[in-house]
């Protein structure tokens, strides 16, 4: 459709030119560039030389300060692949992998009942929704009340008849389960409101046949939804891989990355800012940077996207 | 039982389960928030209830010494600076890529495509030194100008509503003799206003809690916004979760209301923000 709006306004203007004088035609060719230079300038400034700095950087062992940095060769690679404790903050996003993935499935269960009659539907929409929209320092707040000692959780279950002196978020692995779960409290709802965009887009005449044709709600699901939705689920796949690999705020507001809860961008925020190793950190971003382009490249080959196209 | 309403049993108790899970944290932080500092000590658990439902004191503390005013202050002039410049640029940016043809058209749009793969996480600390380089550190520009710089779903979205203006609208007003910027202004700027709305909300709602950028860009207690200025009630309020708890409902009061109020926009403003 936009090839073919592009054709007709390119018509009158190029019947215009020719009897244009050569200053106007000039100008005709500036204007795109007047409404793209502001723009163009900030994306540069703020995305692009930033990239190419810290390609540069991750080469060096500058400390992001003094005006001396050396160039190290590949040495900032060969210590993040080969420091223990550098490299293990790849398995903290495995916690936050697998929870992306009960996520995923929750919302999809969420959006399929309530995109059918439910009572109270928009009431529960709101609901799993609104912790999305929440500020993630009043959600981290919240959520270390909820696993203090006699906190939220502990009185609940008690309440319930189980007594626990655990400490949530005292060892690695159920700190790192915990935070987890805050993720998909918090992020549950934005997955379900894509899935229920998309299922709503699936024509209601589909339903209606297939319920002629003897169909119950798990063919309806299988043969109707799944598929009708699949853009969408590719798309909720990435944005959680790359999710789980940049986790920041809540692990670093809830425990400032103590008790092995540390992320990879906690640890680059720490040796950029904290222990002015502007290099490491760089290349560690570079990293971070390369698998997150890999994994969308991977997913493009394998769901090719129809609507990826930009013009 | 049929098996229908075997089925029909279980999805309202998921649903129930689900928005109790969802609320329960909440609702226990807002009886926290009016609890006094002496019930705190004595109640034997987090879901007691306060004496007095009507005590804001806590919140008095945490308006007051948090410095919240402020807070807010700031957070409302990155707002309004911040999303105007995005809808701005934004909107400027799908018109001349919609409308023109021009040389190198492809460059650019790919510019902004790759532009969107990258997360600002990974680049933020080369991007820092850029910042500091232009004296913008520590200074309430710094965050404005990155919010507006990289919005590429904005962009999306406008480009989206510019290609469902009738062209023909531009024709006329051009044989009228009006130039590109006044079409622009005059026609496509107007006709909007749906796109607008959006891309008000959704990054009204990204820029009102965004944490990272503020955190590492304004450390001065001065410039501190919502988000780092509740981030800094750990330290003096450590163990006073009243305060503490009031704080958080202060911040998360805003955006219920806004929610309620707008509801239907929100949620698609979200879709049509992802799904770009």
């Amino acid at each position: 459709m936009a090839a073919t709006a592009q054709k007709a306004v390119e018509q009158p203007v190029a019947g215009a030119e020719s009897a244009a004088p050569a200053r106007a035609r000039r100008w005709r060719g500036l204007t795109p560039w007047l409404f793209l230079i502001a723009p163009l300038t900030l994306l540069i400034v703020f995305t692009y030389a930033p990239i190419a700095n810290m390609v540069a950087y991750s080469f060096t062992d500058w400390d992001g300060v003094s005006p001396e940095l050396n160039y190290t060769g590949a040495d900032n690679y060969t210590e993040i692949f080969t420091r223990e404790d550098l490299f293990r903050v790849f398995f903290v996003s495995g916690y936050y992998l697998a929870a992306s993935a009960v996520q995923i499935a929750a919302a999809l269960y969420f959006a399929t009942i309530l995109s059918f009659n439910v009572r109270f539907r928009n009431f529960f929409k709101g609901v799993l929704f609104f912790p999305y929209l929440i500020n993630g320092v009043a959600i981290g707040f919240v959520f270390l009340y909820f696993f203090q000692d006699g906190g939220t959780l502990d009185s609940v279950l008690s309440l319930l008849g189980v007594h626990t002196d655990h400490a949530w978020l005292g060892t690695s692995t159920s700190a790192n389960t915990s935070l987890a779960g805050v993720s998909v409290w918090r992020y549950l709802g934005l997955n379900f409101v894509l899935f229920l965009g998309a299922i709503q887009s699936i024509p209601g005449e589909l339903y209606e046949a297939a319920e002629l044709d003897g169909a119950n709600r798990w063919h309806q699901f299988r043969y109707i939804i799944a598929p009708g939705i699949r853009p969408v689920l590719s798309l909720t796949v990435i944005l959680s891989i790359s999710g789980s690999l940049s986790v920041f705020e809540i692990p670093y507001i809830m425990t400032g990355g103590a008790t092995g809860t540390e992320t990879f961008v906690i640890q680059t925020v720490n040796l950029a800012f904290r222990f002015n190793k502007t290099g490491l950190a760089s290349a560690a971003a570079v990293v971070l940077l390369l698998i997150i382009l890999l994994v969308t490249w991977v997913q493009r080959r394998l769901v090719p996207d129809e609507r990826v196209d930009l013009v | 039982m049929t098996r229908r309403a075997v089925a029909r049993t279980f999805v309202y108790l998921s649903l129930i389960a689900a928005t109790v899970v969802v609320l329960l944290p909440l609702v226990v932080v807002l009886l926290t928030s009016l609890k006094t500092e002496q019930e705190m000590a004595e109640a034997d658990g987090a879901l007691s209830l306060p004496g007095n439902l009507l005590n804001f004191d806590n919140y008095v503390t945490a308006f007051q010494d948090g410095r919240m005013l402020s807070a807010f202050g700031n957070t409302a002039l990155i707002l309004l600076v911040a999303i105007g410049g995005t809808v701005l640029i934004g909107s400027m940016t799908a018109y001349a890529i919609d409308r023109f043809s021009f040389r190198f058209k492809k460059l650019v749009v790919a510019l902004f495509l790759v532009a969107a793969l990258v997360p600002g996480v990974t680049t933020q600390v080369a991007t820092f030194q850029i910042v500091n380089s232009f004296g913008m550190f520590d200074t309430l520009w710094a965050p404005i100008v990155l919010y507006m710089g990289t919005d590429i779903v904005s962009i999306y979205i406008f480009l989206q509503f510019v290609r469902s203006i009738p062209i023909s609208l531009d024709e006329s007003a051009r044989l009228e003799g009006a130039n590109a910027f006044t079409i622009y202004r005059k026609i496509i700027f107007p006709l909007l206003k749906p796109a607008i709305a959006t891309v008000v909300i959704v990054k009204g709602i990204t820029v009102y809690n965004d944490f990272y950028i503020p955190f590492l860009y304004m450390p001065s207690e001065d410039l501190g916004v919502i988000s780092t200025s509740l981030f800094r009630f750990r330290g003096p309020y450590a163990a006073h979760w009243e305060t503490i708890s009031a704080g958080a409902v202060l911040v998360i009061l805003p955006t219920l209301i806004v929610f309620l109020f707008l509801q239907r926009f929100i949620y698609n403003g979200f879709m049509r923000g992802a799904t770009r």
